[in-house]
């Protein structure tokens, strides 16, 4: 049973008042609260075995060398890989998608080829393949958001796959929009164009059920901070076919079987892409995270937002001058909820927000192109998780009001 | 909420002296990347005052609501006062109590000011 008030305890953030008044907090599509079990798991591997992994001849270092390791299989259970040797730990799904920007994308990406990517990337989408296509020029193409729906312009899609593109990057679900995309239907086409795949999962891993065979993409990368997991610790999936191909991203150790004077031998995957001592404690703290959002559910917790967005939308779009950017129906979305209020500044109502003690997210969101083709340049955003209640979207809804009254909207 | 005082809703619905000086004495345009907002300042000066002040830009209530009542201010300063406002002086002119994550909102208008005199 999905019990939004027992699930509350189990997150000592959510009992803290802000300037008087409980803590709502709306900006779980930047980073989620922890759960008693995460902060106490990471604390845990401080406390009583840390060690280096890897390495040591020790009972700690075993100890925590299971247990990292043991994180690993958690998230190939969770995410449906078929074996660890498609799991790579990054620091967020930003150095995800940049461990194949300098790895995949300088070997197999040259002049002139194509690498198409959509209107509603996060900037961790685009930046590095603005950067890889000015360094080998490539040519950079988007994949148009039809602004009437909030939705990837299919069609488009279909004719930009004649462009024949190297690579096709695409958002799971927009952080800016709560658009779901069709992403197995996106990867369909873009591999019978001869296209690889990398899937940013940042907004969809932490939310619903998501499985990587199913949605066959080759690459697919995502944060732990935003899954109830510790900031730092961040995950990129890789078919191992794909990452048989791949030279090494950074050098150091781990990533090494043999070292002389005159080169190396490469470590078997994924630790060829692991140098360094990596995030022990974030890893070992995600693990937790996962073991609690299974534990509650990815179905539950994926219908009880389902549950939030709609019974938010609807409210929010009763009040005249709401603006909703993005799907105005709560089916194929998310609970991420951004909108404009005619008259008031997205900043100035994240103050007022504040002062009511909600922190909602205000500006451009990381996604400066999804907004500016809706002609805005900043938005407000709420958005829900699993510990968010209707009794909160209320108050968050009393407060729009109360925005209105100050700037008269 | 305190900070947003009538004094401040006023100036943010209805800036007074925006606009652009061909040729000004002093111009600078200054971006928050943080938010994107913008305050782009003209100042022209005769006998060693300032004679007028015109500006453009976009942003959120505390921002150019603060560059306007700063700017409306100027006229008859000379350059070596324009030189000694700081961020106090600009929260004493608003009138209101702007809190800390605010503060680079309410001296957009300022730096604008700061970097065209340089």
């Amino acid at each position: 049973m999905f019990d939004v008030e027992k699930i509350r305890k189990d997150f000592p953030i959510l009992s803290r008042k802000i300037h008087g008044k409980p803590l709502v907090y709306l900006d779980s599509a930047a980073t989620s609260q922890k759960p008693l079990s995460v902060i106490e798991a990471t604390d845990k591997y401080y406390r009583e075995y840390n060690a280096n992994v890897h390495r040591g001849i020790y009972a700690i270092s075993e100890e925590a060398t299971a247990a990292y390791e043991g994180a690993r299989e958690k998230v190939r259970v969770f995410i449906n890989a078929q074996s660890v040797e498609e799991i790579i730990f990054t620091r967020n799904a930003t150095e995800s998608i940049n461990l194949v920007r300098f790895t995949w994308g300088k070997q197999f990406i040259g002049k002139g080829d194509v690498i198409l990517i959509s209107e509603m990337e996060h900037h961790s989408n685009i930046v590095p393949w603005q950067l890889l296509a000015k360094e080998v020029g490539a040519e950079l193409l988007y994949i148009p958001i039809n602004t009437e729906t909030g939705r990837l312009d299919q069609n488009a899609y279909k004719k930009l796959l004649g462009r024949k593109p190297k690579l096709v990057g695409i958002v799971h679900m927009s952080n800016a929009l709560g658009t779901l995309n069709p992403v197995q239907e996106v990867v369909r086409l873009a591999h019978e164009a001869g296209a690889v795949v990398i899937v940013d999962g940042c907004q969809s891993v932490p939310h619903m059920p998501v499985d990587v065979r199913d949605l066959d993409a080759d690459f697919f990368a995502f944060s732990g901070h935003k899954m109830l997991g510790p900031s730092g610790i961040g995950v990129l999936y890789g078919k191992k076919r794909v990452l048989e191909t791949m030279e090494p991203f950074l050098g150091g150790g781990d990533m090494i079987k043999e070292v002389t004077k005159e080169g190396a031998i490469w470590n078997d995957l994924p630790y060829k892409f692991e140098a360094g001592t990596p995030n022990v404690a974030g890893a070992i703290g995600l693990g937790a995270a996962i073991d609690y959002l299974k534990d509650v559910g990815m179905k539950n917790i994926w219908a009880h937002e389902q549950e939030m967005a709609k019974y938010t939308l609807k409210k929010l779009q009763a009040i005249s001058s709401v603006l909703i950017i993005g799907p105005r129906e709560a089916v194929d979305r998310g609970a991420v909820i951004s909108f404009a209020l005619q008259g008031a500044h997205p900043h100035d109502m994240a103050s007022i927000f504040d002062d009511a003690g909600i922190s909602i997210r205000a500006g451009h969101l990381c996604a400066q192109p999804a907004l500016a083709v809706h002609g805005v340049d900043a938005v407000a955003r709420a958005s829900f998780y699993l510990y968010n209640t209707k009794e909160e979207a209320d108050r968050f809804l009393k407060t729009v009001q109360k925005v209105k009254k100050i700037f008269g909207s | 909420m305190n900070m947003y005082q009538e004094n401040i809703l006023d100036h943010y619905k209805h800036p007074r002296n925006k606009g652009k000086i061909e040729g000004a004495d002093f111009q600078h345009r200054e971006p928050n990347p943080l938010c994107g907002d913008v305050v782009e300042v003209y100042v022209q000066m005769d006998g060693g005052k300032v004679a007028d002040v015109k500006w453009e830009g976009a942003g959120c209530a505390i921002s150019q609501a603060s560059a306007s009542i700063l700017f409306e201010s100027l006229v008859g300063k000379t350059e070596t006062e324009l030189r000694k406002l700081n961020t106090e002086g600009v929260l004493t002119l608003l009138q209101t109590s702007v809190n800390p994550a605010r503060l680079k909102c309410a001296t957009l208008g300022l730096v604008a000011l700061q970097k065209a005199l340089k």
